[in-house]
């Protein structure tokens, strides 16, 4: 094996095509899409050459601000939400329905294999007053809590969104940290137990310090696939109402592909990017230290 | 890793057939070719029935002979995906021979600054049927696009439609002035009745108020004004159209849940006599003469102009009009067959579509329309009488402030957004977009 990897042309041989590939369909459209940046026009008229144009607009538009406040808001909210829900799901399997929880986690993960967009007319028709009132409506009013129009509030909006993507989500996270909590051995447990640490101590100074690889990968998987939401967004609320719903990446494709300026698309795009690597950068900063030891 | 010669020949060759296989697929498949159309090809939004079943007909009678020559093809897709859709297609010099021109006649007009759209009064002309499009049309597709380079398969007013007898049940004589409108709904409402059906998801059914009044305040050229730069939205006088249409909303006169409302649910309202009042254009006469949609029956519909505002410069016989989502033909594609086809639409197309759809086209109705219905024949003479006509809200605006207005049309009448903020956010997108 020494022999094969230490041969350079073997390398390229077993790495070129696939590097080939994915600089082609990866880095060259990204490399691309950054030098669009300095631009201004689309396919039909042209491009021109702006210099910083594109950034001077990036930071001066309050729409930018708005759409950058909604994609963070929206990570922080549906992160926690559906890693905190998938750990309590797991939780579940694990120490209270143990052999019999397969059934539940079908069900709960369900929702994960259902299309976004049956998903969000489901939604939209749980929370609808008009024509009829939906099931959602009825409910909270059983409960005194009367809202009106859901989608009518930038908040209430917002809070179908969220509430949406976490029943959409959680099984997922739920099935990925109870194999976390699995891999647990059963005398750390259990000696654990002898050792008078049961419920929330058990939890917290052995579960969670053991499983914390595991949330820390979900954290991961979680924070970049929030701050890319689209589709549930374009097929719930289609970032409305005004735009008070509208992510950074519902406001990229409007402007390149309705408004049809790719430059400033692409600024906005890239602003994404930075923001993925930041948060990425800070949660993998974070992972190194205890969680244990405060 | 040593690898024999015919080992090294084959993953050299494997690498690069990879490559070349790559770079082709990136490479696209090229422009089309100037007139090479394989066949009638028309991208259309999906709602558009009667343009899809009125040239499907049209392809098995009057035009069967252009249609063995060069065969109709119709794709759909949703009316939200029509501007994005052309711009890439145009993008790659592949755009079908007719496409929906897009929910602005700026992207028409940048595409025809590209050369990517017919001159259609050029090539109407050559053909010798320019006589068949109806004058008014013509006029509207110019006053829209700056010349006339799309299809008018629909010529529409735009109005309030009103259920008579709901008026009557609740002694309402058809308003006259703005005030009495506002009198109207408040007794409609009183009575338990939404006075009007409205669509906040599309929005545009609210926007149409707001041009509405400004047109009846300020005179037909109120937008035309906004969009050379003498006036803006923010004005007074403008803030004064859209803070009268939010009071409806503040009034409660759209119903509850405005905002989650969808055209096709407005349309139902007021078609099962649920709402009183519905600002519509004509278009929708294929449904108010369809005895299974319309519950409340064709011979209960009345037409309003949108009424006069005290004082104002306009007056209620300036109606709005339009060519609905007309189709563009692409330059690129044009050739003899395109040409006939064209023409045997021209000629054809206005009596077919009165005869089977009930609708007014662009297009003269020349030979056999059958007997009109009483609604149809209204709206006929409605636009026969109109001599000046007006555009919708946005049909000046850019692309993004037509959707900044039309996404905030609903929290204008939920009370959500001022109507100063509003129009201002409208402005902005126009100053900017």
């Amino acid at each position: 094996m020494r022999s094969v990897l230490g041969d350079r042309r073997a390398i390229a041989v077993l790495l070129g095509p696939a590097l080939l590939l994915y600089t082609l369909v990866m880095l060259v459209p990204m490399g691309w899409s950054l030098g669009y940046t300095f631009f201004t026009g689309n396919v039909i008229e042209g491009f021109s050459f702006d210099g910083l144009g594109n950034f001077t607009k990036l930071w001066q538009d309050p729409q930018a601000r708005s759409a950058l406040r909604v994609t963070l808001e929206y990570g922080a909210a549906v992160t926690v939400a559906q890693v905190l829900c998938g750990y309590l799901l797991a939780l579940l399997y694990v120490f209270v329905l143990r052999k019999s929880s397969a059934f539940v986690r079908t069900l709960v993960f369900f929702p994960v294999i259902l299309p976004t967009v049956a998903v969000a007319l489901m939604f939209q028709k749980l929370f609808a007053i008009a024509p009829q009132k939906g099931l959602a409506g009825i409910a909270f009013e059983a409960l005194g809590l009367h809202h009106g129009d859901w989608f009518a509030s930038g908040a209430g909006a917002f809070f179908v969104i969220v509430l949406m993507d976490v029943w959409r989500s959680m099984g997922f996270y739920g099935v990925l940290i109870y194999a976390g909590l699995l891999d647990i051995p059963e005398e750390t447990l259990e000696s654990a137990r002898l050792d008078g640490a049961t419920g929330w101590r058990l939890i917290r100074h052995i579960v969670l310090p053991l499983s914390w690889p595991v949330v820390l990968s979900s954290l991961v998987f979680s924070i970049n696939g929030t701050l890319k939401v689209f589709d549930s967004v374009l097929a719930l609320t289609n970032g409305g109402p005004g735009s008070d719903t509208t992510p950074l990446t519902l406001y990229m494709f409007r402007t390149a592909f309705s408004y049809g300026d790719y430059g400033y698309g692409s600024t906005i795009a890239l602003l994404l990017t930075v923001v993925c690597l930041g948060v990425t950068l800070l949660i993998f900063r974070f992972s190194r230290r205890d969680p244990t030891k405060g | 890793m040593h690898l024999p010669p015919k080992s090294r020949l084959f993953a050299s060759l494997a690498t690069a057939t990879t490559a070349t296989l790559l770079l082709a697929a990136c490479g696209g498949t090229g422009a089309a070719s100037s007139g090479e159309a394989k066949d009638f090809s028309l991208t259309i939004n999906d709602d558009n029935h009667i343009v899809q079943q009125e040239l499907t007909t049209l392809s098995t009678g009057a035009c069967k002979s252009q249609n063995q020559a060069l065969p109709l093809k119709i794709q759909t897709l949703p009316i939200g995906d029509v501007d994005q859709k052309v711009q890439l297609l145009a993008g790659q010099d592949a755009l079908p021979v007719q496409f929906a021109a897009g929910s602005t006649p700026q992207l028409t007009k940048t595409l025809d600054k590209g050369g990517q759209v017919q001159d259609l009064e050029k090539s109407l002309k050559d053909l010798g049927v320019w006589d068949d499009i109806q004058p008014a049309a013509a006029k509207t597709v110019e006053n829209l696009y700056g010349k006339f380079n799309v299809m008018p398969y629909q010529f529409n007013i735009e109005g309030i439609w009103f259920n008579k007898k709901l008026f009557a049940q609740h002694g309402i004589t058809v308003p006259q002035t703005y005030d009495q409108l506002v009198a109207a709904a408040a007794k409609l409402k009183g009575a338990g009745v939404v006075p009007f059906s409205a669509s906040g998801k599309a929005g545009w059914p609210i926007t149409r108020l707001v041009s509405g009044y400004l047109y009846r305040e300020l005179g037909p050229d109120a937008l035309q004004a906004v969009a050379d730069g003498k006036a803006k939205l923010t004005d007074p006088a403008y803030v004064k159209a859209a803070q009268a249409v939010a009071d409806l909303g503040k009034a409660g006169d759209f119903g509850a849940g405005v905002e989650s409302i969808d055209y096709d649910t407005s349309v139902q309202q007021f078609l099962t006599g649920k709402a009183a009042m519905f600002y519509m254009g004509s278009w929708e006469l294929g449904d108010f003469n369809d005895a299974t949609k319309d519950l409340i029956g064709a011979a209960n519909i009345g037409f309003m102009p949108f009424p006069t505002v005290a004082g104002g410069k306009g007056s209620a016989d300036q109606i709005p009009a339009n060519v609905g989502l007309p189709v563009a033909v692409s330059a690129k594609s044009y050739n003899t067959k395109v040409g006939d086809w064209l023409s045997c639409v021209a000629k054809n197309y206005g009596a077919s579509s009165l005869k089977n759809q009930g609708t007014i086209s662009g297009f003269k109705a020349n030979g056999d329309t059958g007997t009109l219905p009483p609604l149809t024949q209204m709206v006929q003479n409605t636009i026969d009488k109109t001599t000046t006509s007006t555009l919708w809200f946005e049909a000046l605006f850019n692309t993004k402030a037509t959707e900044t207005s039309q996404t905030n049309a609903a929290s204008l009448v939920t009370g959500t957004l001022s109507a100063q903020d509003f129009m201002q956010k409208v402005q902005s997108d126009l100053a900017n977009g």
